[in-house]
């Protein structure tokens, strides 16, 4: 068990490792100058230049690598021989100077709206993905389960910009059920934050779950062709003791482990929604960094990304073997 | 020993004109068409016969685990003069698990793979007896002892794929037999296993037999191992019976030629060597589209000895050839025994 640990985590290091290479690598052989960006159109090659400077690109990619590298770790200072050097404590990921703002807290303040975004959505699209999944199982070819799957192709099939779009345009614009979207912490005011998150969820949770119920009401039903779920009839148990504690243990155990690899998927950004309902998340970060050419905000949310989707696989690797005793961690 | 339902002084279990049919797009699958039999208390019925001959589906029947929904059944089921056909499925249930329980082909895949095999037990005894839980354990810790599982402290807390195939087999004999079953149904308990522990596991259910005076029916399509364990044997063939006498009479003389054709293909020390083994040509019918006249007629190699072709369009009734030896067969009983007494001698390899 602790060799399993230390082997995975040292696997997550090097491939986070390989991770920043690469992206570093990417970014420097794209078009596009940096510095160019850094100030307006009235910018002399001067300025240009010792901009440059001040963001350390004129040095060796690999000086820039290293520094990046020790940043995270030891913390870093940037333009030490300018008149107001910007320290960056660590874990630094560099500092935006198109934001004027250190990366981990620009990221440290969209992570917690993504968070929330996402949590709800999963909470959300397990519950209606798994309890209508069942039911459509448990219906299967009579009209419960016929309404159930076109439900699901439906909503499988409406691109989540286009249910975000109809949902602003009735809710919020025809009927005014809701306010427009203002996005405050929960323990600021929890009433407006409901308010405001309603519609993401249901807009991020939508494809999800129509996936999941298709999932589940598949795996249900092969469940009960196993042999073991005729045994535990034989043996005589309620037919509720049989389908709940027989059936859906052994069926739903290896979605429920899935889901956890879709959510840390979410708390990388959910890109469309942010965007639509203007969250100030991750997502929204993220493409706003890109647009910007904002390298050292790119590479932070690369990397937060990839961090989380790792993480969340050793965590689903390590929830399987306690839900399945068949899995053994060695 | 009958085959035609019992009347006055009726047997253990009696199952009259039994069928079960699964109505699907292709048409009525008629898996058990018209299968009478019965059982003294406290023997064993083999039931015989290949794959899709209804076998299985027979002894669903009778155990109640026939999905309501998706088949059709009709007939009588008499169990201690209770019948079973038509009961309400709470009753049905109550039975099941305690009056009458199974044990199935594949051990691993019938036991839960997330459960710990003592818990599995344990469930059996509360699903039908108020007894706690530390009572339920020590019951289970008993009964598993009683069936040959070495080292049960720490075995009765392990799971199914923890344990070998023959002790996952013997662990669903325990659990089959945990609340004293007055029959008890194997459907085929030693297929999924090696041939050393295959003797074991029937050795073993013939002693709780006396053990416990449990009624068996074995469903298997091993004749080599009926000769062993059942007082009677039942050969299935097309959702029929075909041939019913006891143990002993049945592989003296076998009548039906499906009979005759399941007793050769069995590769057997004493034959002589050179010779081939004989397999019955062909596949079973299709249940939706059952032959018009005798099921087994189109892999028959005798159905020319009859007159006019009758086999092709008579369906033959299970009449009784000799005292308690019932062929459903349209050639006349003298005929049929000089077959019967002709292939033996081939197989035996003496000259004829």
């Amino acid at each position: 068990m602790i060799a399993y640990l230390v082997r995975r985590i040292l696997g997550m290091i090097l491939l986070l490792f390989l991770l920043t290479i690469s992206v570093f690598v990417l970014f420097n052989i794209l078009p596009g100058d940096p510095a160019r960006l850094t100030c307006g159109r009235a910018c002399t090659p001067a300025t240009i230049e010792a901009n440059r400077h001040r963001l350390g690109l004129d040095e060796p990619v690999m000086t820039q690598y290293v520094k990046f590298v020790t940043g995270i770790f030891a913390g870093r200072t940037f333009s030490p021989d300018s008149p107001q050097p910007i320290k960056c404590n660590a874990p630094c990921l560099g500092y935006s100077f198109n934001r004027h703002e250190q990366v981990m807290s620009l990221i440290a303040r969209a992570a917690p709206v993504t968070f929330f975004l996402a949590v709800g959505a999963f909470i959300l699209w397990l519950t209606a993905g798994i309890s209508l999944g069942i039911v459509a199982a448990l219906r299967r070819g009579r009209w419960p389960d016929r309404v159930i799957m076109t439900v699901s192709m439906i909503g499988y099939s409406l691109p989540s910009f286009f249910i975000g779009l109809v949902l602003i345009f009735f809710v919020i614009i025809q009927w005014k059920l809701l306010p427009f979207p203002n996005y405050v912490p929960p323990w600021e005011n929890p009433f407006q934050f409901f308010q405001t998150m309603l519609l993401p969820w249901i807009v991020l949770a939508t494809l999800n779950a129509a996936f999941y119920m298709r999932l589940t009401r598949n795996q249900v039903l092969e469940v009960f062709g196993d042999d073991y779920v005729r045994t535990a009839r034989a043996k005589g148990l309620p037919e509720r003791t049989v389908v709940v504690k027989h059936a859906l243990r052994a069926g739903l155990t290896p979605i429920v482990t899935a889901a956890g690899l879709d959510l840390a998927y979410l708390l990388g950004g959910a890109i469309i929604s942010e965007n639509i309902f203007s969250l100030p998340g991750l997502g929204s970060l993220a493409v706003n960094s890109v647009t910007d050419s904002d390298l050292p905000l790119i590479t932070g949310i690369t990397l937060l990304t990839a961090t989380i989707i790792i993480v969340a696989n050793l965590v689903v690797d390590l929830l399987y073997a306690v839900v399945d005793p068949r899995v053994r961690i060695t | 020993m009958t085959a035609t339902g019992g009347t006055a002084d009726r047997p253990f279990l009696t199952v009259n004109n039994l069928a079960v049919a699964f109505p699907t797009e292709d048409g009525l699958v008629r898996a058990v068409d018209g299968v009478s039999l019965s059982v003294e208390k406290g023997k064993t019925l083999a039931i015989v016969g290949e794959s899709g001959s209804g076998k299985s589906v027979t002894a669903q029947a009778i155990m109640g685990l026939v999905n309501r929904k998706a088949a059709k059944v009709t007939g009588e089921i008499w169990l201690d003069g209770q019948e079973l056909v038509g009961l309400p499925q709470n009753e049905v249930q109550e039975l099941m698990g305690s009056e009458i329980a199974m044990i199935f082909q594949d051990p691993m895949s019938s036991l839960h793979p997330f459960y710990r095999i003592g818990d599995q037990i344990a469930e059996a005894i509360r699903a039908h007896r108020k007894v706690s839980a530390a009572a339920a354990r020590k019951e289970t810790m008993e009964m598993l002892r009683h069936v040959g599982i070495p080292a049960v402290e720490r075995r009765i807390d392990a799971y199914p794929h923890q344990l070998s195939g023959g002790m996952r087999q013997r662990v669903m004999i325990a659990m089959a037999l945990i609340n004293s079953p007055q029959l008890l149904i194997a459907d085929e308990p030693t297929t999924a296993l090696d041939v050393t522990v295959q003797a074991q596991i029937l050795e073993l259910i013939s002693k709780l037999q006396g053990d416990f005076g449990t009624t068996v029916i074995m469903i298997t399509h091993d004749l080599g191992i009926v000769a062993d364990v059942a007082d009677d044997v039942a050969v299935m063939y097309g959702g029929r019976i075909v041939e019913v006498a006891s143990t002993k009479a049945l592989y003296a003389q076998p009548e039906m030629p499906y009979t005759l054709g399941l007793l050769s293909s069995i590769p057997r020390m004493d034959r002589k060597l050179p010779e081939r083994l004989d397999p019955i040509r062909g596949n079973p019918p299709s249940p939706i589209n059952l032959p018009k006249g005798c099921v087994f007629q189109p892999r028959c190699n005798y159905w020319e000895r009859v007159p006019d072709g009758a086999c092709k369009t008579v369906r033959p009734d299970l009449l009784e050839s000799d005292p308690d030896h019932f062929v459903r067969c349209l050639l006349k009983p003298e005929e049929r025994q000089q077959i019967s007494r002709d292939v033996q001698q081939v197989l035996a390899g003496s000259p004829q």
